[in-house]
């Protein structure tokens, strides 16, 4: 690692291309451009996209693979031996059965999820670097457990733009983690995720309620209220002039024109009203367990449906170190008919050919237990999967050992993982850079290769 | 089993005696292994084993000495003989009722009395665990922040910047201009922009001398209370200061705002940082010449008790380690920069810190009581008492209760208390109306134990006292807390010098030793993390980029030699944090102008050689007192407590948030009710730091819902309103108002431009006819208190009554029980405290003529402009 740091600190010092003088000029002359035109207007891939929208759904506190996707019938026979880091094994609690067509094997957590078997792809040997939540959360995020980089959402919106400039790219919902997890770093401010519910009054847990406030000017009608809005880009633009690079007035910028536009098209966006008790009930709302996330899931598909180009849900309290039997319980029943019911309603709608849906917390746990109904973090060897948008229905890639400790085969590392979503994006992931400090940016450093074998 | 849990035993002798490895006889085994043990596997392991998982109450009984150790009501063995032990009543049915739904068969009972009377022989021996370490020590402390920090002779802060710019043959910017300058000093400083004034006042001794105008402006900043203010904010992030507990029950601290005062306080008195810190850890032993000075050490001790808290955990030692370990997590990041709680489960995967260096810190904490109060209730398990303080704070007067008062109250007391009596025996009677009858029985006693002779409420903090017992701790393996190893003898990190096993004064916890050890010139870090912070918070980036964490995978500094200058030259001049800030504020360094220069950007892009002053956004406090500030009016006197404290102990929740706050106040933002996971919207939407952890940089983002929220709120329309009106009254015509609003809120003349922009605005805006809104009274949040004979209304929490515990002065004393502030005088117009008094309205935008509405507009769009919201 110490390696690594002394190249990129090379590479920064090493000077760009740029040549020098008329860089200033230059750099004013970009932002100028880049404020004027549309910073979200859709842009071309490097090759036929496979999905063209994403619903990342992210479990924070790392979901037990053992007891969801990853069955481990040897785990269940030496349950109570010694596992090989000391603690004793710990079977699951959970039955497992091959489910659909496929015969994937899922465990009975996901009744509802495990009819979909058919359109799920299990990657099974999922790594990542570090077996802490903060670090690990924010490499699935970003790549990086060290430094702020942009996240995943706004590497997307950087190469894609996205179909409906009138919303923001990039939505959050949810337990959301820190900002650094859906921020924007040194990309531009506009592809930062926008958090959507609970804005400033974050209550636990998220809410299934999507308010959004202020869209409703209680004084302007829309066109003075765009006379007052020239004079505050007059403002900014003049700023900007004179500050030469300044990417925060850019930001401001970009930020109140999306804004003006979201007054009208937000509202709209957020009301669930018009949709029918069928599909309701398909999404688990209006059911006690499954009503916040439900609603979410909702939410993710009517946003896609609107062109958003990168939807992330935070479902949390997935940290089993203890209360496992009850803690999954609970969990997995809050989001197994939703998730179903979105699977359902894309594909019913014809919306799952183009957008990948994912399923993955920041790591997976121990084989062995931890108190007895308890299991502790494990990053060298868990489960993620995808869904729709241009992967392979009913598959599984990768395994680890027979109790689940390690990736011993498909192994793909969290580099791997982006590479592979961009992919699907129509994106290179070694093509798709962003010129800061010097040197080119990747979501993917220096790392990642793309999983040829679960493209459909 | 005597160890650090025996605060939850009752009767140690006992325990000890039992522990003694003595020889069971083959014929007590014999019983044990017929009659006992297969009637724990059978009616009590699915419950309470480390097989099942499952410790309900606390409790395990798969071995002696869980047994021993007991659960949430103490051990389950203690009685002499042991058939008046809590295990025996359990069984017996006879006040807890175990196996809970069906009792044992008689037989199965009596042999367990009969097992009890032999003296309860147990084989079931726990297995001793051992932790060990691998972490390689020697090279540990070869580790760069791990030296003590070097002075080079002759530096200052300009020749060690200076030198490295020169290495890279950077040329920095010259001096800001005047303008931009005061506007800086006075955010960084103050938090607030200089006046019209102030400006015209500065910019005028700038011509006749700047060198001799910034000294003076900096003086005269740093003397302003508005700085102790500021920078004590900067110390709350740090401190993760919050008003409610967190996590699942969040319920209120009503009490912490007595550590945030004392903060402030602290910071414009500019108490030695090295004192400020002993106070927080070990405040309550400090030795103190009056009382207010021993007020004002066990309000610091608050800092130990501010945390995230878990109160419904079940299990009461699971409780008890998690407390510790925020506590050591808080203080190593805030005053170390060092992760130690990493080291709780196994060494710390990177730094050089074993496992038992862990729980030598934490034998310290375990040994210490700390007192958050909080109300108990079926979510809320883990209540404590709070501290009572050596001095009454006159304003609890205002809350005395007459002696009709107390009489009601009793006479409420005693109805309750027949009620219960009669519902207990009533069959049909649901346990949700005991609970609450038992609920509203434990206020009554709350309140009526709280008061003094005079019937007042006594004035009480949060903070932490000592234990009867300090002990060291069991290092847990893997971090279990149902598998403790060897006991740690308490001390401090062995890496840094002075660590290892600490001596330790006899009797006591080992705060106080921690606190010198923090603070001692010997320590590396703890003068170096401080003065990274303030280098910080005045150029937007530290020398140190990982401000909370100096360990191995920390960021390098990128001014080694000038951070060693620093922090020597801040432990020389008594650890003063003003006289820091003065020196850097005087820099060369800092006074830059911050214009690009492209041939510097391309060499150093990230500014890491301070070639130019970073342009930072201001933070959210900043921003909302500033527009407080050129709109209606900002009230800079510190108001009385806080709106968490006026309602007392409640549950954030639908019926207690911020929409039942008057969050529409105009005093400072410091003082906005900080509740964690529901922040006051002008603080959450602009990167507020998350206070339920220790934070050192706030995140910066820049997104549609700011935009919005400076476009549509009504509280920022009625700001510009406030502040046209204003202008029209004092100034005859547009461009002199113009004029004014631009030095308002740039802090600077208009350019031409800008005033053309202006005039176009002008000419292009058409007023739109303004809707009347109704002046609604505001709606108050829910009465914390029922007058007696009252219905009940919103449900307010209160406190349970609490047994007298020994006070912080050690015999003599008791800690008074009760909490809260004395309820009652909060609803209705005209009561409450000072700095929230008067009937509260909902925000209306004022009536406006035409031309207010259009120079309202005008300066709503410079509000939300860029340039009002960033730091050249």
């Amino acid at each position: 690692m110490k390696q690594h740091i002394h190249r990129r600190e090379a590479l920064r010092t090493m000077a760009g291309s740029f040549g020098s003088i008329a860089f200033a000029a230059l750099a004013t002359e970009q932002a100028w451009a880049q404020a004027k035109q549309n910073p979200l207007a859709a842009k071309q891939p490097h090759y036929k996209p496979r999905a063209k929208h994403v619903i990342f759904l992210s479990m924070r506190g790392a979901p037990s693979h053992v007891d969801t996707f990853d069955y481990k019938p040897r785990l269940n026979a030496d349950n109570g031996k010694q596992g090989k880091f000391g603690p004793p094994l710990l079977g699951s609690p959970w039955k497992f059965a091959k489910q659909g067509g496929s015969g994937l094997w899922i465990s009975s957590l996901f009744p509802h999820l495990g009819k979909h078997a058919d359109d799920l792809c299990l990657l099974r040997g999922m790594q990542c670097d570090q077996p802490n939540h903060s670090q690990a959360t924010m490499q699935t995020h970003t790549g990086s457990f060290q430094f702020v980089r942009p996240s995943m959402g706004a590497w997307t919106l950087y190469g894609l733009g996205t179909e409906n400039s009138d919303l923001p790219g990039f939505v959050v919902m949810g337990d959301t983690s820190s900002p650094i997890n859906f921020g924007s770093s040194f990309l531009p401010a506009i592809y930062q995720g926008t958090k959507v519910g609970g804005t400033a009054r974050s209550r636990r847990g998220g809410s299934g309620e999507a308010e959004f406030p202020n869209v409703d000017n209680p004084l302007l009608d829309p066109a003075s209220q765009r006379v007052q809005l020239d004079l505050i880009q007059q403002l900014n633009n003049n700023k900007l002039r004179r500050d030469g690079h300044q990417p925060q007035v850019e930001g401001v910028i970009q930020s109140f024109e999306l804004a003006f536009r979201m007054q009208s098209t937000m509202p709209k966006l957020l009301d669930q009203s018009q949709e029918s008790e069928a599909t309701k009930k398909l999404y688990g709302i209006g059911a006690e367990v499954t009503d916040t996330f439900g609603k979410q899931c909702l939410h993710a598909r009517r946003m896609v449906e609107s062109g958003v180009r990168f939807v992330e849900l935070t479902h949390g309290s997935w940290d089993h170190h203890r209360n496992l039997r009850e803690g999954m319980e609970t969990q997995c029943a809050q989001i197994d008919k939703p998730i179903a019911g979105l699977l359902a309603d894309l594909k019913r709608r014809d919306l799952l050919k183009d957008t990948l849906v994912i399923w993955a917390g920041e790591f997976g746990r121990t084989p062995h237990g931890q108190g007895g109904d308890g299991r502790d973090h494990n990053n060298k060897g868990y489960t993620t999967w995808m869904a729709g948008g241009g992967v392979k229905g009913g598959f599984s890639y990768g395994a680890t050992d027979e109790y689940g400790y390690e990736a011993v085969q498909g192994k793909m590392h969290v580099h791997d993982w982006h590479a592979t979503i961009l992919h699907l994006l129509g994106l290179d992931h070694e093509k798709l850079t962003y010129r800061h400090a010097g040197r080119d940016f990747r979501l993917t450093d220096v790392h990642g290769h793309v999983a040829k074998d679960i493209l459909a | 089993m005597k160890n650090v849990f025996s605060i939850f035993l009752m009767l140690p002798l006992v325990s000890s005696c039992l522990l003694a490895q003595e020889r069971l006889t083959q014929e007590k085994l014999a019983y044990f292994e017929t009659h006992v043990r297969p009637a724990l596997v059978k009616y009590c392991y699915e419950c309470h084993s480390e097989e099942t998982g499952k410790t309900r109450g606390g409790l395990l009984l798969d071995t002696k000495e869980g047994m021993l150790q007991g659960g949430d009501n103490g051990n389950a063995l203690a009685g002499d003989p042991f058939t008046k032990s809590l295990f025996w009543e359990a069984i017996n049915w006879e006040d807890l009722e175990m196996p809970p739904k069906k009792q044992m068969p008689a037989e199965v009972i009596q042999s367990f009395k009969v097992w009890l009377q032999m003296g309860a022989p147990d084989p079931r021996n726990r297995k001793k665990a051992v932790v060990t370490s691998k972490v390689d020590l020697s090279a540990g402390r070869k580790h760069w922040a791990f030296q003590r920090p070097a002075a080079t002779p002759g530096a200052t802060i300009d020749s060690l910047v200076s030198a490295k710019l020169a290495s890279a043959r950077l040329a920095p910017n010259g001096q800001a201009d005047a303008y931009t300058l005061l506007r800086r000093l006075n955010f960084d400083l103050v938090g607030l922009p200089p006046t019209p004034k102030e400006l015209a006042t500065f910019t005028a001794a700038w011509r006749r001398n700047a060198k001799a105008a910034v000294t003076a402006k900096v003086n005269e900043l740093l003397k302003r209370p508005q700085f102790g203010e500021r920078w004590g904010r900067h110390w709350l992030d740090v401190a993760r200061y919050a008003e409610s507990t967190g996590k699942d029950v969040n319920v209120t601290y009503p009490h912490a705002w007595r550590y945030r005062d004392y903060v402030f306080d602290a910071f414009n008195a500019d108490k030695p940082y090295d004192e400020f810190i002993r106070e927080q850890i070990a405040g309550d032993m400090l030795p103190a010449r009056t009382d207010t000075d021993w007020q004002e050490h066990l309000i610091a001790t608050g800092f130990l008790a501010m945390g995230t808290k878990g109160l419904n955990e079940r299990n009461p030692r699971q409780f008890q380690m998690d407390l510790a370990d925020e506590q050591i997590d808080t203080m190593s990041q805030a005053v170390l920069g060092l992760t130690v709680s990493c080291a709780r489960c196994h060494d710390h995967k990177y730094d050089p810190i074993p496992t038992t260096d862990y729980y030598a810190l934490a034998g310290i904490f375990l040994s210490t009581k700390t007192n958050y109060g909080t109300v108990r209730s079926a979510q809320n398990r883990r209540s404590t008492s709070l501290i009572e303080l050596p001095v009454a704070d006159p304003m609890q007067e205002k809350n005395r209760l007459s002696s009709a008062d107390i009489q009601l109250l009793k006479d409420q007391h005693r109805e309750l208390i027949m009620t219960r009596r009669t519902t207990r025996n009533d069959e049909k009677a649901s346990q949700q109306q005991l609970a609450n009858l038992r609920r509203r029985i434990a206020e009554i006693e709350a309140t009526l134990a709280e008061l003094d002779e005079d019937g007042i409420p006594t004035t009480q903090a949060m903070g932490v006292l000592e234990t009867r017992e300090p002990l060291d701790a069991n290092a847990l393996l893997r971090g279990d807390v149902e598998k403790p190893a060897q006991k740690v003898p308490r001390g401090f990190l062995q890496v840094l010098p002075g660590g290892g096993p600490a001596t330790i004064r006899q009797g006591q916890s080992g705060r106080r030793e921690l606190a010198d050890w923090l603070t001692s010139r010997n320590n590396p870090l703890t003068a170096r993390v401080m003065v990274n912070r303030i280098w910080l918070h005045l150029f937007g980036e530290g020398l140190v980029t990982s401000p909370n964490n100096w360990g191995l995978t920390g960021h390098k500094p990128t001014h080694p030699k000038l951070l060693d200058h620093l922090a020597v030259r801040f432990m020389a001049e008594n650890w003063s944090v003003k006289k820091l800030i003065r020196s850097i504020a005087l820099s060369n360094a800092y006074q830059r102008s911050s214009r690009m220069n492209p041939l510097n950007y391309r060499i150093d892009p990230d500014n890491k050689l301070l070639w130019r002053a970073n342009p930072r956004p201001l933070d959210a406090e900043a921003l909302r007192d500033t527009i407080l500030t050129v709109g209606g009016g900002l009230d800079l006197k510190r108001p009385y407590g806080s709106q968490v404290s006026a309602f007392g102990d409640n549950r954030v929740g639908p019926s207690f948030n911020q929409d039942r706050m008057t969050t529409e106040v105009r005093y400072r933002s410091v003082y906005l009710p900080i509740l964690r996971d529901d922040l006051p919207e002008a603080l959450g939407l602009f990167d507020f730091a998350d206070p339920s952890v220790s934070k050192p940089k706030r995140e910066t983002t820049n997104v549609p819902a700011q935009a919005l929220y400076l476009m549509n709120s009504k509280w920022v329309l009625a700001e510009a309103a406030a502040m046209a009106k204003d202008l029209v009254k004092r100034f005859p015509d547009h461009e002199s108002r113009v004029k004014e609003a631009f030095l308002r809120t740039y802090s600077r003349p208009a350019q031409t431009n800008e005033i053309a922009f202006a005039k176009g605005f002008f000419s292009r805006f058409k007023p739109v006819v303004q809707k009347v809104e109704e002046d609604r009274p505001f709606r108050r949040g829910p009465s914390r208190f029922q007058r007696p004979g009252q219905e009940e209304g919103p449900r307010p929490r209160q406190g349970q009554f609490q047994r007298p515990g020994r006070g912080p002065r050690g015999q003599g004393q008791f800690q008074r029980p009760g909490q809260g502030q004395r309820p009652g005088r909060m609803d209705g117009a005209g009561g409450g405290r000072p700095g929230m008094r008067g009937p509260q309205r909902t925000i209306a935008i004022p009536t406006m003529t035409a031309e207010e509405q259009s120079l309202a507009m005008f300066c709503q769009s410079l509000m939300a402009s860029a340039e009002f919201r960033l730091l050249n």
